[in-house]
């Protein structure tokens, strides 16, 4: 079993605010292989991001890593230094963002912008990078690259945008890609282009993927494996298909009943009810026990940890027979 | 049966953000504002109370002298108490720009709200009458156009008003262009609700907060104003006691009795100091989230 | 033939942009961005239409063409018979009522909910000044929030919440036609589930018509009656919902639902449901909107002739296609992707 590419354990990233810290991610842990595609699933609050983010040292200065460990191919990134952490990015770990507009260089023709790290940091000639950069929009299936490598970003489309990102993403060799809900602001037939470039890039250059989104269809379409999480804790984890259709956490059930299923047309959509809690004051016990629908006594002492349920899978919950059985009686999934 | 249920679970309406009321006293610039602010309005208001002269009674027997335990801050060429015109003076100035701001923020937030909201003619019109305004230096039009209307209060208020609504129409026309196209005002319409409605209800608390923002600092620009024309001789008449009119009599005694202009100049300093960390602070709370 | 409440005849709506000096200078027309470019449309008392498309298709310029927002440059609104445009009166405007897509801009910050609904009802006297309090509370019972809401105002409230108290506004007026104009997609996944259910509820329960614009695929498919699939600001394809997904005849419609991401997890095809980037509403292709894109367009029919919203042997389903309902031609590389690689 070789080395995992990517390790978090136990992360704990706070926030310091005018009123008291807020814990954003609390005892965070997943995994990703070699050339593995790891989704974390999560609506707002639930800390995804941040964890993403914290993962390459992209977290805003207000915020920090308090207790656990990154480690990106055998280097622990939280005990080392900054420059290390620099080292690695780009180069090992690169990252592509939900809105290209604010993640490209308005100012910069994006030709320019992937042959940057080619010049920069692979320390190729311009004429090289150049090259690289022309290739990599082929790469990426971005039309008449000769022409479009002259364009600023606001003269290309959505699509092309988010193209040009991952090509620039990809421009130093990564070997893992962390993608910040790249498709959440495209329209459907689009996001479909770039999931399945992805997909192909994926197998082509046997990338690692860690993609966070709060649409559970994209992670099925994208992902082998999956991390549910709520109010900053991962509260689930496993094999996309043995989760859908054996969840072992309430929150995994009832997300997965309450998404309007294009294939199974249910009745009515059964909704979690109540809301997410408040992160500076969460719930004693089990943070999902407010709105649980299998919520008993011992679910409100002390913090739950993660079970594991099953080979390569863990939840967060006393009672996880409970969700499983349910999804059992009435499955989910059409035929997973 | 879902509904009734998030209903239930759901009865909380959770309290996120605190409002003005609870930030303001954890914003720097607006405490350092109302504090300086506040004790000069304060020594203007209890002006009777803290001087033990009054402001234009002349004791030709004592002029120019220092600092005393009867003139605390000596006197000036006609035997004044120049402590008892300094606080004198503020009560003067401040009311004169406070109401000098009022007017042109009136009639500006006016005419932005309705060129902003309906373009058009109305919005070539008054855009054009604000590009003829701005073609002028604010300082040598209000001058020139107390000079041409003569010196005193009432002519103070005209001139200010021609000249700075302008400011307030920009504002104003800008956050409304942005502002009408909101969900909730497009709603508003839908809704059929009449545009006075809109107007006032919809789109001005919303966009009022700029304006009164600038107004902070656009009153400091009018005691600058009126400090000017009082010392060119334009403005508040003697007797009435002036910070400006304060500072050009004392220029003579530049050399001997320095103070006499020193002074009032530092206390205008000190006002729009004040001023100027209100508007900052009050730009900070005012933002509605 | 069940009794139509709204009819879209001919409806166009352009938007001129402002010419640029250069072509003030060379005298060149403005550019005209043609946001719905001629749409016939019915709605039936009492039924969910849905209405999808993607960005630019010009279903939320629709939208407030209907609810009297703006203003068609041709064709007509017609309700219950009665032409409306974008200057309607006052009783006019209370038949139909919009839900907007942003519940973060949609209230307006500085009113309490109370004064947000209060002021709707007395507007159009909806009920007696002592009644209105009462109605205010029914109003929020209605969409599941009590009545402690009602002094508080929006920053208090989760999206969830927000988005029922949009409902509720829209619902103060007792509308006849309800446009929800994306509902839900501003809002996280199980919230969702809240809305929408809580839009089935009151459409049952108050007799609602709706009209629900929307680009997610499987919410409209739970919700509508029938789904109309505009593109380019054109309807390309109509049908009852079930008929639509089963045997949808369009190529855009065919590869827009074959975009859609299952839930069902596992390797899908490798090509996308439809390639190439939507055109822009300024500079619309010759002939049929979508060749450039389409898998199946044959030359030079379908770059010269615009085929029209044609009805074939299925009842209620119209397709814009040349070959909607006749032999498919031979898929091929659609010649957006040819003509740039």
């Amino acid at each position: 079993m070789s080395e995992p590419l990517l390790r978090v354990r136990d992360l704990q990233v706070e926030f310091r605010l005018s009123g008291g810290t807020l814990r954003a991610v609390d005892s965070a842990s997943f995994e990703v292989g070699r050339g593995e595609t790891l989704g974390l699933v999560g609506e707002s609050g639930s800390g995804k991001t941040v964890a993403l983010r914290a993962v390459v040292g992209l977290l805003p200065r207000t915020a920090r890593i308090t207790a656990g460990t990154v480690e990106i191919d055998g280097t622990d990134v939280t005990a080392a230094g900054e420059d290390r952490r620099r080292a690695l990015r780009g180069t090992t770990v690169a990252m592509i963002f939900q809105e290209p507009m604010t993640a490209l260089n308005p100012v910069m023709r994006v030709g320019d912008q992937i042959a940057e790290e080619p010049m920069v940091r692979l320390g190729q000639t311009r004429r090289n990078a150049r090259t690289t950069a022309l290739e990599l929009m082929r790469l990426v299936g971005i039309p008449d690259p000769r022409r479009r490598a002259d364009a600023y970003p606001h003269e290309l489309s959505g699509g092309l945008r988010q193209r040009v990102m991952i090509a620039i993403a990809l421009s130093g060799n990564p070997k893992l890609l962390l993608c910040d809900e790249p498709t959440t602001a495209l329209d459907v037939t689009i996001q479909d282009q770039i999931l399945k470039l992805l997909q192909r890039l994926q197998h082509e250059l046997g990338l690692a993927l860690v993609f966070v989104s709060h649409d559970l269809a994209v992670i099925a379409q994208t992902c082998q494996r999956l991390a549910v999480m709520y109010a900053g804790q991962v509260v689930e984890t496993g094999a996309v298909a043995d989760v859908f259709r054996e969840p072992r956490h309430p929150y995994t059930l009832g997300l997965l009943r309450s998404v309007p299923d294009f294939d199974v047309v249910r009745a009515q959509l059964a909704a979690i009810g109540g809301a997410p809690p408040d992160l500076a004051a969460p719930p004693h016990g089990c943070r999902f026990h407010p709105r649980c629908p299998f919520v008993q006594n011992d679910c409100l002492d002390g913090g739950i940890p993660l079970f594991d349920v099953g080979p390569g899978r863990a939840a967060r919950c006393l009672h996880h027979d409970e969700a499983a059985a349910d999804a059992r009686r009435e499955p989910v999934i059409a035929n997973a | 049966m879902a509904v009734a249920a998030e209903a239930v679970a759901d009865a909380q309406v959770f309290e996120h953000r605190r409002g003005f009321a609870r930030r303001w006293y954890r914003t720097p610039s607006f405490v350092g504002g109302v504090s300086i602010l506040g004790l000069i309005v304060l020594a203007a208001l209890a002006a009777p109370l803290i001087t033990n002269h009054g402001p234009t009674s002349q004791d030709l027997l004592h002029t120019l002298q220092g600092p005393s335990s009867s003139h605390w801050l000596g006197t000036d060429d006609l035997g004044r108490d120049v402590w008892s015109r300094l606080v004198y003076g503020a009560r003067t100035d401040l009311k004169v720009a406070f109401l000098a701001v009022l007017f042109p923020f009136a009639i500006g937030t006016l005419l932005g709200l309705v060129s902003g909201y309906y373009g058009g003619w109305i919005d070539a019109a008054v855009n054009w009458l604000v590009n003829v305004v701005v073609a002028f230096p604010f300082y040598v039009l209000i001058i020139a156009l107390v000079f041409a209307l003569g010196s005193g209060t009432r002519n103070i208020y005209i001139a200010i008003t021609i000249v700075g609504w302008v400011s307030y129409t920009r504002i104003i026309r800008g956050e409304v262009l942005v502002a009408k196209r909101r969900d909730y005002v497009l709603a508003a319409k839908s809704g059929g609700l009449s545009d006075a409605r809109i107007l006032f209800r919809h789109l001005l608390p919303n966009v009022v907060t700029q304006a009164i923002v600038f107004a902070c600092s656009d009153i400091v620009l009018d005691i600058l104003a009126i400090v000017t024309l009082g010392y060119l001789g334009l403005g508040v008449q003697p007797p009435t006691p002036d910070w400006g009119r304060m500072i050009a009599d004392g220029q003579t005694y530049l050399t001997t009795h320095w103070e006499l202009s020193t002074v009032p100049g530092i206390a205008v300093v000190f006002t729009a100091l004040g001023l100027s960390l209100l508007a900052d602070g009050l730009a900070d709370l005012l933002r509605p989230e | 033939m069940p009794e139509s409440l709204l009819e879209l005849d001919g409806l166009h709506v352009h938007y001129e942009l402002r010419g640029n000096l250069g072509r003030r200078v060379r005298r060149q027309e403005a550019e005209v961005l043609r946001a719905v470019d001629g749409v016939d449309l019915r709605i039936a008392k009492g039924e969910t239409l849905g209405l999808v498309g993607e960005s630019g298709c010009g279903k939320s310029t629709l939208g407030r063409a209907i609810v009297g927002l703006c203003d068609p440059t041709a064709g007509s609104v017609r309700y219950l018979g009665e032409t409306l445009t974008a200057r309607r009166e006052r009783a006019r405007r209370r038949r139909i009522q919009m839900v907007f897509q942003d519940p973060y801009s949609s209230l307006n910050p500085r009113m309490s909910v109370r004064q947000t609904l209060a002021e709707l009802l007395r507007a159009h006297r909806m009920v007696p000044k002592q009644a209105v309090e009462a109605r205010c509370r029914e109003l929020l019972e209605l969409v599941g929030l009590g009545p402690r809401a009602l002094d508080a105002h929006p920053r208090q409230f989760s999206g969830g919440q927000r988005q029922r108290i949009a409902i509720a506004r829209a619902l103060a007026l007792e509308p006849e036609l309800l446009i929800a104009d994306e509902p839900v997609s501003a809002l996280d996944v199980s919230v969702q589930a809240t809305v929408l259910n809580l839009l089935e509820d009151l459409r049952e329960k108050l007799g609602l018509t709706m009209l629900l614009i929307a680009h997610n695929m499987a919410v409209v498919r739970h919700v509508a009656d029938r789904v109309a699939v505009m593109y380019l600001g054109r309807i390309v394809e109509e049908a009852p919902t079930d008929e639509l997904f089963t045997n949808p005849r369009h190529p855009y419609t065919q590869g827009l639902l074959r975009a859609v991401p299952r839930l069902v997890p596992g390797r899908v095809s490798e090509t996308a449901g439809v390639v190439g980037d939507p055109p822009s509403p300024i500079h619309l292709p010759t002939g049929c909107r979508f060749h450039p894109r389409c898998p199946i367009a044959q030359e030079p029919l379908c770059s010269t002739e615009d085929p029209a919203l044609a009805k074939g042997p299925i009842a209620g389903h119209s397709a814009a296609c040349h070959f909607a309902w006749t032999e498919r031609p031979a898929a091929h590389v659609p010649e957006v992707i040819e003509e740039t690689s």
